[in-house]
């Protein structure tokens, strides 16, 4: 399919000198979103941003509009803004937190007025350095011009902001985790219901959680409106997504693109953005969503980057990180690779994600170091069925969160695209690839 | 040095205040914490549980949790390299390798002069750049072998002091503005903030 010419959105001042300030920030009409949901009623930019129909851009895809209707009317009431982005080939939010805070800060703030809330905490993966330093830098700056603190812009609303850092746990961009780690504790995901944020969240109140993209989207569709994002991309999947593609392709990095307009393969080949394949080489596998996604074959290729057509294919846009892998990659390597990301990140509170993926790490590995035996496929999938009963998609879970069910994605994907492969790695006592 | 100096425990306080609830402050505190002495010393601990009505068990039993705080000590420069999934599929591992052999050191080990802990890291988010490592959460892309050689050499000399400051150091901007915690947008106090240059007052947003 052609790539449409819609031009960007949250990226769009990036690569702009000094982005990060201020004064580029207001040069390229930064706070002008914000300014004109001050002359609106709250509610009419709540009803702005479900005309755009705003997909979460976190993972789970859910409409940022709906999810502020559903805040519970307790007061004081929480927005909190995630970017501890930990998604294994993510690498959008970092992007965002380094060259444009203020974008984020603005949208947090028509976030906070939109939903009434009393204070605003953008949570920044604690690895994020340099995106902390600028954050703390953007937020002085901001409050400086009036964009946040009391009476913004001269008008009645107030809101602090609070730049939170984390500290090191891929599990904490849950949001329940978030949140219990905002409040000083350990990373432990909360069970939902009763446990969710809009109804129960930090400190027991009403929380709204939105990740750091989507907020970034939220001057732009104030100021434009929700029907002109709505008008970009088709049906539900609307406006521009950051895609993170990386793995085998001649160029790897962050692309916006307009959402369903482009496939897979124009993400991969169009020489404007990932160039084709290095050396050449032919496509063996992709991964489309985040580590948690199961994979796509060559077959696969001509789907849409668009949420409801990947769904249906069996697997999910999730963070938005596409991983290429070319026909030199041992899949076995791969996929144990992923499932010991997992074990080391779970949290321990879950027994089937606990155990489970301690397991499933060590017969993935001694697969690929060839001292695996046939049943181990067996036993593979025996295990993964106790995770996430019947190993369907999307998955069922026996666990609080959705990280035990994500462990299967990639050996379920890997044995049954690669069933030979991994009989080689058996049979032979080593692995084909070196 | 072990409890918070003077200087850190007012950067405590501070922090306790920017939070309707003191507990948020922890983790930002145990960096603080560990930008003083390169990690968590036993007495810091016990000093930030002070200041927080918490216990040094409650205070550990957090930070243990969390794969960037330490409890032993460790070298001048954290050198966490990845090897997930992007990586992998562009010579993580053998990134991980040469730099376990050039260091000496592996699996979390910290070089004899104290200046190297070698670390492998899950996705740093740097994927369009891989293989990519961090130092001090300092990023560094499209590192080959020859580049983490003369990388860790700078290091060792001070040229990259600016860059890459000690382990420990986060974030070296201050928060120099805001309000104490809120509960309720009516209780905000605070320094007044200066009305926008050059243009009129916006319309009230109506109800708040």
């Amino acid at each position: 399919m052609p790539l449409t010419d819609a031009a960007p959105i949250v990226t769009r001042r990036i690569g702009n000198a000094r982005s990060w300030t201020l004064s580029s920030y207001l040069d390229h009409g930064g706070y002008q979103g914000l300014r004109k949901a001050l002359t609106m009623a709250p509610a009419d930019i709540t009803a702005e941003v479900l005309t755009s129909n705003l997909l979460g851009r976190g993972g789970a895809g859910f409409e940022a509009g709906k999810k502020w209707s559903m805040l519970a009317k307790p007061r004081p009431a929480y927005v909190v803004i995630n970017g501890d982005e930990s998604e294994p080939a993510t690498f959008k939010d970092h992007m965002l937190l380094e060259n444009d805070p203020h974008q984020i800060i603005e949208g947090t703030v028509i976030c906070a007025l939109a939903v009434g809330a009393a204070q605003a905490f953008i949570f920044v993966r604690g690895e994020f350095a340099l995106g902390i330093e600028r954050m703390t830098a953007a937020l002085n700056e901001a409050y400086a011009h009036g964009a946040v603190g009391r009476n913004i812009f001269g008008s009645d609303f107030s809101i602090d902001l609070v730049i939170h850092p984390g500290a090191g746990a891929y599990i904490c961009g849950e949001e329940t985790a978030l949140i219990e780690s905002l409040e000083g504790k350990r990373g432990f995901p909360r069970i939902k219901p009763p446990f969710f944020p809009a109804a129960i969240g930090l400190y027991g109140a009403p929380t709204i959680v939105n990740n750091v993209e989507t907020v970034s989207n939220l001057p732009w569709i104030v100021e434009n409106g929700g029907a002109a994002f709505a008008a970009l991309g088709i049906g539900r999947s609307t406006g521009t997504r950051i895609f993170s593609l990386s793995g085998h392709v001649n160029r790897p990095g962050n692309y916006e693109v307009e959402m369903s307009k482009v496939s897979f393969r124009d993400l991969i080949e169009d020489p404007r953005l990932g160039g084709g394949i290095r050396n050449g080489n032919k496509l063996k596998a992709f991964i489309p969503g985040g580590a948690s996604a199961p994979w796509f074959g060559p077959d696969q290729v001509d789907l849409a980057l668009d949420q409801d057509a990947v769904g249906k294919a069996g697997s999910m846009l999730g963070s938005g990180s596409i991983v290429v892998m070319d026909e030199t990659t041992c899949m076995v390597r791969a996929a144990w690779r992923i499932t010991r990301f997992f074990h080391r990140e779970s949290c321990g509170q879950c027994t089937p994600c606990r155990e489970g993926s301690g397991w499933l790490d060590k017969i993935m590995r001694r697969i690929e170091e060839g001292a695996g035996r046939e049943s181990d496929l067996d036993l593979l999938f025996d295990v993964c069925d106790n995770i996430a009963p019947g190993l369907s998609w999307p998955p069922r879970q026996t666990t609080i969160c959705v990280l035990g069910p994500s462990i299967p994605s990639s050996i379920t994907s890997g044995v049954r695209m690669f069933r030979d492969e991994f009989l080689t790695h058996v049979k032979e006592g080593a692995c084909p690839y070196g | 040095m072990a409890r918070l100096n003077a200087d850190n425990e007012k950067r405590a306080r501070d922090l306790i205040a920017l939070y309707p609830e003191s507990r948020s402050s922890l983790i930002p505190m145990l960096h603080v914490a560990q930008e003083q002495d390169g990690w968590l010393m036993p007495d810091a601990i016990a000093h930030v549980a002070e200041l927080l009505d918490l216990t040094a068990a409650e205070v550990y039993g957090t930070a243990s949790f969390y794969d960037m705080f330490f409890t032993h000590p460790v070298g001048r420069h954290l050198v966490s390299v990845c090897t997930n999934i992007a990586c992998l599929l562009n010579g993580g591992f053998e990134l991980l390798e040469h730099a376990e052999k050039s260091l000496g050191v592996s699996g979390g080990g910290t070089t004899h002069d104290g200046e190297f802990t070698l670390e492998e890291v899950e996705c740093i988010a740097l994927c369009g750049e891989a293989p990519c490592l961090a130092v001090n959460w300092r990023f560094f892309g499209s590192v080959t072998p020859e580049r983490f050689d003369t990388l860790m050499a700078d290091l060792r000399s001070g040229a990259l002091a600016d860059e890459v400051p000690p382990h420990g150091t986060l974030c070296r901007v201050r928060r120099s503005v805001g309000l104490p915690a809120a509960a309720t947008p009516e209780s905000v106090t605070g320094p007044e903030v200066p009305s926008a240059p050059g243009g009129g007052r916006p319309q009230s947003p109506g109800t708040t």
